[in-house]
């Protein structure tokens, strides 16, 4: 078992503590008394540590996650499928940024969605007016969605018509980060509307993204939207990540956003 | 908020290593914490006495290690620390996206009787 990422299960723990040996009682009828050259202390210490060991385990606890996350990508790469694991607070626009990537992809790329919330599939009804195979999951309480999740929602998607398929996280900018899903690209969405400063709350996530896109910026000017300081921002955060700014309503920007994906499809297919 | 998932994990994983161990008791539970893992130290400790209930780890004590988050710079061939969210190499000033640590969320060990 590799003791450092926990691959492989627990049957065989490395057993630190060795020298906490049980103890054991014994009655002083063995002839001889208390006196300073025989200290009975492994007495006590028997009794104060009776059984009890450490034992080192080193495992991620989101190992499971992990593992499942590298089948689903195995699975994705066999089929030749760009995969992206959009996330965001809740409001800024994944729903119509996704329809508006579809559409203006159609006749090119198949996109296929992958949608997840607590609750409704308000979402997944907007996408599918717009003639997209959609998935709802629907999480109840949960506020992520998880590779678990993702292999089952893939089963019913039936991939094999697809070329890119975009998971639509739930709306949170803080436990999505923490799971893998198996996704090619994580994309962080960041509107107008939001503050400048959400990559500074928000490090985890935005540290993790492969691409920011910047939506909402018809709304700019009326947000009162510092551009510079949320680049600025951004790019401390997340400095190795590609950044888009466009508006879903107006189509600008949609251009260099919908070519990147173009090139990225084009790169999955050739691994 | 995924806190109460995480600490049943860790909860169900140090019940397995007990059991196997032949133990009745989960004493303490140790976990590692990056600073960039995502998740609220406050927050586990309040998830851990929901979970622990009625299961061999009731009344054990947490223990918490936060790891501090740190990026490796190819350039310099060293680590430092990723201070307010600025991954920046403090000697040659070129940004590095290699983060080395923080965000580890690990069961490192438990005390089991």
């Amino acid at each position: 078992m590799c003791k450092e990422c926990g691959c492989g299960l627990s049957g065989d723990v490395n057993i630190g503590g060795q020298a906490q040996e049980r103890g054991h009682d014994h009655d002083h009828d063995h002839g001889h008394g208390h006196h300073p050259g025989h200290e009975h202390d492994h007495h006590h210490v028997a009794q104060q540590g009776a059984g009890r060991q450490t034992v080192t385990l080193q495992r991620s606890l989101l190992e499971k996650n992990d593992r499942l996350a590298e089948q689903n990508r195995g699975f994705f790469r066999a089929k030749k499928l760009l995969v992206l694991n959009m996330v965001s607070s809740p409001g800024s626009g994944k729903t119509t940024f996704i329809r508006e990537t579809a559409a203006k992809l159609a006749g090119h790329l198949r996109v296929g969605v992958i949608v997840g919330d607590l609750a409704t599939d308000n979402d997944a009804a907007r996408l599918r007016t717009a003639g997209i195979p959609v998935v709802q999951i629907t999480t109840g309480t949960i506020c992520h969605l998880d590779a678990d999740m993702i292999s089952k929602a893939s089963v019913q998607m039936g991939l094999d018509e697809l070329d890119v398929l975009v998971i639509e996280n739930v709306g949170n900018l803080v436990c999505p980060a923490d799971y893998d899903l198996g996704e090619d690209l994580r994309v962080v969405l960041l509107s107008v509307t939001e503050g400048e400063d959400k990559p500074l709350k928000y490090p985890p996530m935005f540290h993790s993204a492969d691409v920011a896109v910047i939506t909402k910026i018809d709304l700019a000017a009326a947000a009162g939207f510092d551009r510079d300081l949320a680049l600025a921002n951004l790019k401390r955060v997340s400095h190795h990540a590609r950044i888009f700014e466009l508006s879903s309503k107006t189509g600008e920007g949609m251009k260099a956003w919908l070519d990147f994906i173009v090139e990225q499809h084009a790169a999955v297919k050739r691994k | 908020m995924h806190e109460v998932s995480i600490m049943e994990e860790a909860v169900r994983m140090a019940v397995e290593t007990a059991r196997a161990s032949g133990a009745s008791r989960i004493l303490v539970l140790r976990l590692r914490v990056g600073t960039l893992s995502g998740v609220v130290p406050e927050a586990l400790r309040f998830a851990f006495d929901v979970v622990c209930r009625d299961t061999m780890a009731d009344g054990a004590s947490l223990e918490l290690e936060s790891i501090p988050a740190a990026c490796w710079c190819p350039g310099c061939r060293a680590e430092f620390e990723y201070v307010d969210f600025l991954s920046e190499c403090p000697r040659c000033h070129e940004p590095s996206g290699e983060l080395r640590r923080g965000r580890e969320l690990e069961i490192a060990s438990v005390e089991i009787s």
